[in-house]
């Protein structure tokens, strides 16, 4: 035990409200080293009608926390070893697993992050709320269906008695997520446990469900515990704010002042990471000069067969009819939501996926022969999102950077050590970390390993697809200063692919709003940023949160219909958008 | 979620044999696996009979097979041949059935698995449709077809079970292959400009060994039982070579009256099943670098 949890400050005394009282919580994980802590004396109070924000980065043990009010902490191995959790007038910690299965779903309710591994592919949407239902209701399947329509209607979803009907494959990614907090609401639960609800979702949609829950909890007098990283989710949608670190409450505070005066070194270090949105900076660069990399109605489509005879009957409009350049040394940034074709551009221009119309790099036309490919791929380098998935497990650190000269024959063995060595040191990883595995390494670690590997063929061109999205804040704003240096030193361009708008407004140089496969904004960052004139570009940036809890929430657009959808029937390609020039080359599609 | 953290790190990781020394089971396998080598090697030297010649005093006076005794260990045959004699003889047919019939159609089995799996497309179709038709055939069925064309010897038998083997093999490995083709760091390797050969041979069957380890080690018990059979069905092994399988169902009608002469045999087999079964789990687990550091 340090000193700084002794002086920690006490709980609040419970109220008349209070609903909910953690007291003293510890958890640990048994390991052969003994009993590991995860969670220590961690104390809060929750009131009738409440939103609470736990707040922290990737293993700070906010989701074990609301796992062990829950009582669905994994046995064996992870357990409560101390305080208690009271709910109501019952104790929770210890009680046994009947009583608690009759308080889960029904009193306590819980939301977890991704919508589809939370519902039952095979069953319908309609079959699995009425099922939840009577699970904790004794009432008959009409009377549990009308339940059932009730909560579709609650959350909003269009054409409620056609949704129960449906599976959730049909479903959007948005409409998923308002299935389980339907299925969470319908049996008004006394506290509402949301465990990043909208992390997998798109920001406009992550603006539809903040909304619908904070309508919920206001309506339905129910509490909710917020489990989130992301700083601008706590400030639009929390009363009270509880920021963990490794395990301990940093400190406990109303938003307001939590985001005004932070207290402690943490909580300011953590607001000081979150990127805020400005107007955007940039300029044209130089026409005169030759572009990198230039896209000329650029086509990439994925057939879909069905039928008995294997037929193509629909055809998948992934990018339709880009076109734009990237200029050496600047930062070209691709946004839109999930499914719009930015990914599937990289992955045009890298060769992973053919296309048709016109990609040159540095004037020669790319085509789908391998030895022009290898020769391009040493100035063409790209960083995927997920660090983990995009290194090989069982090479050591050291053999993944130097794959890229192995692969095509720089140097020897000893100069290629040493160049992996300077590329480690450059990406601020020590040499003892050349031997060591992927999974040895934290999140951002791994990344700056993906990086080092990009470098190592010294390219002229990166592609960062999402590459810093799967990290935690203040990890991604090291990240996102190293590959500024890097950008500086090495005078690379960077295709940068996301779907933030708040980092992106930070980095980019230019920046392409991407809709359905094409581009429907063009500019430099102040163009888009400073003065967005497409719908669709206001409605992104927008749809931000700010971690600013004063900020006035913009106008609610209520908007759960089935998205448009890039898959369309063969011969009825969509049609490509003409762009108009407002001026100094912003150029915005006409509607 | 789970809150792990990166495992702390030791400044050299323990080489393979140290780690494969710490596990019991593995240490129980490799020395039933060194002992049937051993055997199978010194079996001249470690006993005084032949294992084909036939002993007056190796059946009792009425003519039956003796129990096991201070003179015949493991007891006699019908035939009066020594069954300790017999066993270590035949472990050198089982060793080489388990191992190079099984290995080939490993090698076989691989190979198909990782290039349709890989390449897909047309390439995969026909290999895969290919491995599809070899299944549909009643595997017994085939090998005795096969063994009946050619003349039988050991090795004869070994090709032919090695022929039948390997469609499991390639099915598993197509599978996974496919699956770890569409992984991230594969298409980050492509983005290097690494070749089709590098990327298969480099990335993906790495992965794959473990999944090769355990069906190789499975593949031994059921190549050893097929041999068994073969031999019985008069196909395979040809009597008077001694082989595990034929030992067993030479004298499978005397079960009642003489059960040592298919228990030991019998008891070989599931030893040597589960021997190579326990050290390929642990090579399995030993082999994997993200294990590391997460064992006992």
């Amino acid at each position: 035990m340090t000193l700084a949890q002794d002086i920690s400050p006490p709980p609040p005394a419970a109220g008349e409200n209070t609903i909910l009282t953690v007291d003293n919580l510890c958890i640990s994980v048994r390991t052969e080293q003994g009993l590991m802590p995860l969670v220590e004396n961690l104390s809060f109070n929750l009131s009738k009608g409440e939103t609470l924000a736990i707040a922290g980065e990737s293993g700070s043990g906010k989701s074990l926390t609301s796992l062990a009010i829950m009582g669905l902490l994994p046995p064996p191995a992870v357990r409560v070893t101390g305080g208690s959790i009271r709910f109501d007038d019952l104790v929770l910690t210890g009680m046994p697993e009947h009583r608690l299965q009759q308080l889960r779903g029904n009193r306590i309710a819980m939301i977890f992050q991704e919508p589809m591994t939370a519902l039952n592919p095979v069953m319908r949407i309609g079959a699995q709320l009425v099922e939840a239902i009577r699970a904790h209701e004794n009432i008959s399947v009409s009377q549990a269906r009308k339940r059932a329509l009730e909560a579709v209607r609650a959350v909003r979803l269009t054409e409620p008695e056609r949704r129960l009907r449906q599976y959730p494959h049909e479903l959007s990614g948005g409409m998923r997520q308002r299935v389980v907090i339907a299925m969470a609401i319908a049996l008004r639960p006394d506290i509402l446990i949301a465990d990043e609800p909208t992390t997998a979702l798109d920001v406009t949609v992550q603006r539809e469900v903040l909304d619908l829950l904070r309508d919920l909890a206001r309506d339905m007098d129910t509490a909710l515990i917020l489990i989130t990283h992301d700083m601008g989710v706590v400030a639009e949608m929390a009363d009270h704010v509880l920021v963990m670190q490794d395990g301990r409450m940093v400190e406990r505070a109303p938003v307001r002042k939590l985001f005004c005066t932070p207290e402690q070194p943490y909580t300011r270090k953590l607001l000081a990471a979150v990127p805020r949105m400005g107007t955007g900076h940039g300029v044209h660069p130089d026409s005169q000069n030759e572009p990198l990399v230039s896209f000329r109605d650029t086509r990439v489509a994925y057939d879909l067969h069905g039928g008995i005879l294997g037929r193509v009957v629909q055809r998948v409009h992934a990018v339709e009819g880009v076109s734009f350049d990237i200029y050496p040394g600047e930062t070209f940034a691709l946004v839109g939501e999930s499914g719009c074709g930015k990914s599937t551009i990289a992955r045009a221009l890298t060769g992973l996926v053919p296309h048709t119309g016109n990609i040159r790099f540095k004037g020669q036309p790319l085509g789908n022969n391998a030895i022009q490919r290898k020769k391009i791929s040493r100035e063409l380098q790209m960083v995927f999102q997920d660090p983990m998935a995009a290194l090989n497990g069982r090479m050591t650190a050291g053999d993944l950077v130097r794959e890229p000269l192995v692969i095509h024959g720089i140097g020897t063995a000893a100069s290629r050590r040493d160049r992996a060595a300077a590329l480690f040191a450059r990406v601020g990883l020590g040499e003892d970390a050349l031997d060591r595995y992927p999974h040895e390494f934290s999140g951002g670690q791994r990344q700056r390993i993906c990086i080092a590997r990009a470098l190592a063929l010294e390219p002229q061109l990166i592609i960062a697809d999402e590459s810093v999205s799967a990290l935690d804040v203040s990890v991604q704003a090291t990240v996102l200063d190293l590959l500024a240096e890097l950008k500086r030193e090495m005078n690379m361009a960077y295709l940068f692919i996301s779907h933030d708008m708040a980092v992106v407004e930070n980095i980019a140089d230019r920046v392409a709003v991407m809709y359905l496969g094409q581009i429907v904004e063009l500019g430099t960052g102040s163009q888009i940023f400073g003065d967005p004139r497409h719908p669709y570009t206001r409605r992104l940036i927008e749809a931000v949160p700010h971690a600013d809890p004063d900020r006035a929430l913009p106008a609610r657009v209520i908007d759960a219909t089935d998205p448009p959808s890039p898959v369309r029937a063969v011969g009825d390609p969509p049609q490509v958008v003409v762009h108009d020039d407002v001026g100094d080359g912003h150029l915005v599609a006409r509607l | 979620m789970t809150a792990t953290k990166p495992a702390t790190l030791r400044a050299s990781a323990p080489s393979i044999w140290t780690r494969l020394r710490r596990r019991k089971l593995a240490l129980i396998g490799l020395f039933l696996v060194a002992l049937t080598f051993f055997g199978a090697i010194f079996a001249p030297w470690l006993t005084p009979y032949e294992p084909n010649t036939q002993m007056f005093e190796g059946l009792t006076m009425q003519g039956a097979p003796m129990p096991p005794s201070a003179q015949f260990p493991l007891g006699t045959d019908l035939l009066g041949r020594d069954l300790l004699t017999r066993i270590l003889y035949g472990s050198r047919t089982s060793l080489i059935i388990g191992l190079v019939a099984n290995g080939v159609a490993l090698v076989i089995g691989t190979l198909v698995g990782i290039t349709a799996g890989y390449f897909r497309g047309f390439i995969g179709s026909v290999l895969m449709r290919l491995t599809d038709l070899m299944m549909a055939f009643p595997a017994l069925l085939l090998a005795i077809c096969l063994a009946a064309i050619f003349q039988p010897s050991l090795w004869i038998v070994a090709m032919v079970i090695a022929t039948v083997n390997w469609v499991q093999t390639a099915r598993v490995i197509y599978a996974e292959t496919s699956s770890l083709s569409q992984r991230e760091f594969i298409a980050a390797e492509r983005t290097l400009g690494a070749g089709h050969v590098r990327i298969l041979f480099r990335h993906i069957l790495p992965h794959l060994v473990p999944m090769i380890i355990v069906w190789g080690t499975l593949g031994i018990s059921t190549t050893v039982l097929l041999e068994a059979t073969l031999s019985y069905l008069g196909v395979g092994v040809q009597p008077p070579t001694p082989s595990w399988g034929n030992i067993i169902f030479e004298n499978q009608t005397y079960f009642q009256a003489a059960p040592w002469l298919v228990f030991f045999p019998g008891f070989a087999i599931v030893s040597l099943a589960l021997a190579f079964n326990l050290v390929g789990d642990a090579l399995r687990d030993v082999l994997d670098p993200t294990q590391r550091g997460q064992e006992q």
